[in-house]
């Protein structure tokens, strides 16, 4: 039944601490069903972790995420195999298979989850690899790329499956700037064409901004800011001001927790 | 004193909870074998041969020269009986119960079981285990269960070899060397050596086999996944293994008796 409502993901009261570390609580946010949705924040501050809560890699203490109106955590594995078809994900590193060549990590998806004749998954695969720049490498190993192109490759397999939701963890560390120009524009361009959902963590507030329907600054476990990037970059919030243009001084340290310079320096706590 | 008593208690614990993990984990891998016996078998196949087959040249060299070295020791001793004849029954004993099994595990444990604890715990340390999960493709069967079924289906194989090239070890030193007769060295062998004798060996490399390979697949699955934990669990897998296959070859040895 909530099959057309407009909220595809819903993340509510979620707590998540590992150890005695509190990384989330009461964390609570929408994503929109067709719509580009970038997580921004200071490093540490878990966006990596909250995509694998999103994709129950890992399970929430408190608090649920709803999915098309279920809750992930109630789902079998069959069932939660069944939803992750839906999701494609580009990790940090790329995480290509090693032992596979470009082409069969690329086919790898197709292989394991359908019965499509060989001639097909070439095509599939060959196409995707077209758009992502990297037809040419398709019978090269992953360890004789470069990590920008490790990260093409990637995303050329989180899409082979069509999947209605794309993540892409740091999808623009590392790719040079013309590569950058082009995946940003692949990335809007299949939220526009096919209606992709996406879900992009980032640092990079000047390219989130040309890309991104809706931001969430995460800091402190919780959701400090939210809206467009336009709107974000005239809030009034300290934080927020400190993080979209980039300041030392704020209220968020640039330094680690410490004890005072002078008298680290000075050896007092040493002797 | 009690701080002593609760630290004993906790390694206990930690142990007994392990120990009960690392059995679960094995019926967690039997559940997902029919499957990929059926519908998956060219990847048990593959890693027959990265098992199997890549350790044949240090298995095959190792029994050559194990052969031989009970060649020399069993006619030094057995000369002074006059009972060099039976150097043959000497030698088939030792390699078919004992050291075909016994060392064919070691030398697995160090050949393929790193190796497979090494690359599976890269796997882990670089993401691949969870983009697998991600692409609803279980790591557990697609991953770990070939693995664990190439160790097992590759290691009585691999034992045979080293017994059958053992003998020939044998036979070079004792018939060509020191010129035992050539008829005595296998007639006697033939004679003396029974089936049951076979099926002990077979049954303890078959033991082995499954130790190696889980124990070697367990520690790559829950490797620490950095470069130094990675390293811990490959040194892991040799230490536990060697430990293992002696320990349970004592006890098939007491069972068989």
């Amino acid at each position: 039944m909530n099959q057309h409502s407009d909220n595809l993901i819903e993340v509510k009261n979620l707590k998540y601490s590992r150890g005695p570390r509190v990384i989330f609580e009461g964390m609570n946010l929408v994503i929109k069903r067709g719509e580009i949705t970038a997580f921004m924040g200071p490093s540490g501050t878990g966006k990596t972790t909250l995509l694998r809560l999103i994709t129950r890699q890992l399970v929430p203490q408190q608090g649920c995420i709803l999915v098309d109106g279920v809750d992930i955590a109630t789902l079998s594995i069959a069932e939660l195999y069944q939803l992750r078809q839906r999701f494609g994900m580009l990790f940090q590193n790329g995480a290509l298979l090693t032992d596979l060549s470009v082409f069969e990590n690329v086919a790898f998806p197709l292989r394991e989850h359908t019965k499509l004749t060989n001639r097909l998954i070439r095509h599939v695969v060959l196409t995707k690899l077209h758009a992502v720049g990297l037809r040419g490498a398709a019978d090269m190993m992953p360890a004789q790329l470069s990590g920008g192109m490790a990260r093409r490759v990637a995303l050329a397999r989180a899409m082979v499956m069509d999947p209605e939701i794309l993540i892409y963890d740091e999808p623009f560390v590392g790719l040079d700037p013309i590569s950058m120009g082009v995946i940003v524009r692949l990335v809007r361009r299949m939220n526009d064409a096919l209606g992709i959902t996406s879900i992009i963590v980032s640092h990079d507030v000047a390219e989130i901004a040309t890309v991104a329907d809706r931001s969430f600054l995460i800091s402190d476990g919780k959701v400090a800011a939210s809206g467009s990037p336009g709107e974000l970059r005239v809030a009034e919030s300290a934080l927020v001001r400190q993080f979209m243009h980039g300041m030392a001084d704020g209220p968020v340290a640039f330094h680690y927790e410490a004890p005072d310079y002078a008298e680290q320096l000075l050896g007092r706590d040493a002797e | 004193m009690i701080r002593i008593i609760r630290d004993l208690y906790d390694t206990g614990s930690e142990f007994v909870r392990t120990f009960g993990a690392f059995q679960l984990f094995f019926l967690r891998l039997l559940s997902h074998t029919p499957r990929i016996v059926v519908t998956r078998f060219d990847l048990v196949v593959n890693q027959v041969f990265n098992s199997g087959a890549l350790s044949l040249v240090i298995i095959m060299i190792s029994g050559l020269f194990v052969g031989g070295v009970l060649g020399l020791q069993g006619y030094a001793n057995l000369a002074r009986f006059n009972a060099e004849d039976s150097i043959g029954v000497f030698a088939a004993f030792g390699l078919v119960k004992e050291l075909g099994p016994v060392i064919t595990a070691l030398l697995f444990a160090g050949r393929a079981g790193t190796a497979l604890a090494s690359e599976i715990g890269l796997m882990k340390a670089t993401d691949q285990l969870s983009a697998m999960e991600m692409m609803a493709v279980n790591p557990v069967s697609r991953v770990l269960v070939p693995r664990f079924l190439g160790g097992v289906i590759a290691m009585p194989f691999l034992a045979a070899i080293f017994s059958m090239v053992g003998l020939l070890g044998t036979h070079l030193v004792a018939v060509e060397l020191l010129s035992v007769d050539v008829g005595a060295f296998w007639q006697q062998m033939q004679m003396t050596v029974d089936i049951d004798d076979i099926n002990e060996g077979i049954i303890k490399s078959v033991v082995f086999g499954v130790l190696a390979s889980h124990i070697a697949v367990w520690e790559g699955y829950n490797a620490i996944p950095t470069a130094e934990g990675v390293g811990r669990a490959t040194t892991r897998t040799v230490v536990i293994t060697a430990i293992a296959v002696l320990v349970f070859d004592f006890v098939i040895t007491a069972l068989m008796l």
